[in-house]
């Protein structure tokens, strides 16, 4: 009998969504899930399946990001920052434009990498294997996945040499896109706006500190650091700077961050010779 | 036990109607069109609109500092005419509106103007800063709408951002650095307009037909009424909200 059950609610399920569509991604059931089972992924020349995800995911994943992927697991409410809702399809790490989709490519990293800061750890014990099918498994979770493409990675120049001119000019970029509004004018995450900030679900967040020695969230390269502040975190305050710095400026702002970060670089070394000292909050506005 | 209605059947035969429904609703000229008109009002005193302390950013309180800044979530003006309601015909199944005015949403003296900007379905719109301060412009839509959240920054000169959005819905805009900083874009399908300072509106190119008309208010909510429009004629729908 409760086979039966189960299979009028489906009916009634898949009924009530071809009526309504709008309220049927509201409410995601796993039923919707079992449909999209067929979810795959491409990660170089390999392709994840979301089915041979399924039990790593009710292994590993499912006590934090939960059964349906809500991020409401059992252990959600103890965690602080909160678990992906990977219905919403919303990511922080990605290669693309705000806005949009993050690659395959992208998602497999951030397992691969861990999201620092969080309880997110490194899923480093998979086999490639196991990631690419988590990947499928994650994309899985979310409509948006089958109504729309991931966006194109953005292009990023090749890195140029460090100099002391580049260190000068990345520090006129970050005064004049006013990263220390939240980040501080030493990286400290202390700029007037940090205290007010809060992620897309309301919740309380704060901005990037430099200077104690954590990664950046989606990775520590000069690249990756790149990558941040041009494609935005989504879902957090952090936006997208990509119209209004230029390639070659992104690079001079990736060589003045290091010098605010805690581990020996080329960069602090160079900053501290220039004797180069913090932007000043109250100097006249560079315009673009 | 077969007098009971096969639930099944009974759900499929309401998709059928509600289809037949939205196919015949498309019968609309296109020769002769009127217009709905009217004024949007608030009953009674309009509720205290809390200042906002803008001390945080130096350059927001000195540009505020003859005509201190204050929320705008109800804005009046002559004989409690009510600002920033955005009205528009409920199940429009016509063709996209053509516009050639150019929507803006500026970032003046740290705060949206206008507050609430309407904007049909695919309607590109552009955003604006006129601050020599930086904003980031940051929309918060249910990506399940299709309508999917960004978040750009906008630091002093930068060039304006220009978009659309894929369906309705009523979007909250922020700014993260300026957390008082709130907007909508309110996304309608088919005609729309917006009150203005004293409460009028005219929604133009309303074909011939009886119509529902929405106004919506951001914290008041909707109301509704039902419009006859005649070709070539104005149609008189008034509404008065009650503050929330």
């Amino acid at each position: 009998m409760r086979t039966r059950l189960q299979n009028w609610t489906l009916l009634l399920g898949s009924a009530a969504l071809l009526a309504f569509p709008s309220a049927s991604s509201a409410q995601l059931t796993t039923f919707d899930l079992e449909t999209r089972m067929g979810a795959e992924s491409h990660v170089g020349n390999i392709t994840g399946h979301a089915k041979d995800a399924k039990g790593d995911y009710r292994r590993y994943c499912v006590g934090c990001h939960g059964t349906l992927g809500d991020g409401n697991g059992e252990v959600a409410p103890w965690i602080d920052p909160k678990p992906r809702d990977f219905q919403l399809g919303i990511f922080k790490c990605r290669s693309t434009p705000t806005g949009t989709l993050p690659t395959d490519q992208d998602l497999f990293d951030t397992i691969a990498r861990g999201l620092d800061r969080s309880n997110m750890p490194q899923w480093s014990t998979f086999t490639k294997q196991q990631r690419a099918d988590l990947v499928a498994w994650v994309k899985h979770f979310s409509p948006r996945w089958t109504n729309e493409k991931p966006g194109t990675p953005i292009q990023i120049p090749p890195e140029p040499e460090v100099t002391a001119e580049r260190i000068k000019a990345g520090r006129d970029v970050f005064a004049r896109v006013q990263c220390w509004k939240c980040h501080g004018v030493q990286g400290m995450a202390n700029g007037p706006s940090a205290s007010t900030l809060q992620d897309d679900l309301g919740r309380p967040i704060q901005p990037f500190n430099f200077t104690d020695g954590t990664r950046p969230k989606c990775g520590d390269t000069d690249q990756d650091i790149y990558r941040i502040f041009m494609t935005g975190l989504d879902g957090t305050p952090m936006p997208s700077f990509a119209d209004n710095i230029k390639p070659d400026e992104a690079w001079d702002l990736v060589f003045y961050l290091r010098t605010f970060m805690a581990q020996k670089s080329k960069e602090k070394e160079l900053a501290k010779q220039l004797s180069l000292k913090p932007v000043d909050p109250n100097a006249p506005v560079a315009q673009q | 036990m077969k007098n009971r209605y096969n639930p099944a059947v009974v759900l499929s035969l309401i998709v059928l109607v509600c289809c037949a429904a939205l196919i015949l609703d498309q019968k609309v000229n296109a020769a002769g069109e009127g217009k709905i008109t009217g004024t949007v009002k608030l009953d009674g005193a309009a509720p205290h609109m809390k200042g906002i302390d803008m001390s945080k950013d130096p350059y927001c309180s000195k540009a505020h500092a003859t005509d201190p800044g204050h929320l705008e979530t109800y804005v009046t003006g002559a004989n409690g005419g009510l600002a920033n309601v955005v009205l528009y015909i409920e199940g429009w199944s016509g063709p996209a509106q053509v516009s050639n005015a150019v929507l803006v949403f500026d970032q003046k003296n740290c705060m949206y103007t206008p507050h609430v900007l309407a904007m049909d379905v695919g309607e590109t719109f552009k955003v604006t800063t006129s601050d020599q301060t930086a904003h980031n412009i940051h929309p918060n839509p249910n990506p399940m709408t299709g309508n999917i959240p960004w978040n750009q920054s906008q630091p002093p000169g930068a060039p304006p951002v220009e978009k659309s959005w894929k369906a309705p819905e009523f979007i909250d805009v922020k700014c993260n650095i300026h957390p008082w900083m709130h907007g909508y874009f309110a996304v309608v399908k088919g005609p729309y307009a917006t009150t203005d300072a004293n409460g009028a509106y005219t929604i133009s190119n309303v074909p011939p037909g009886s119509y529902t008309v929405t106004a919506w208010q951001e914290a008041a909510g909707t109301q509704t009424q039902k419009v006859t429009v005649a070709a070539g004629a104005a149609a008189t729908a008034d509404f008065t909200f009650k503050a929330k």
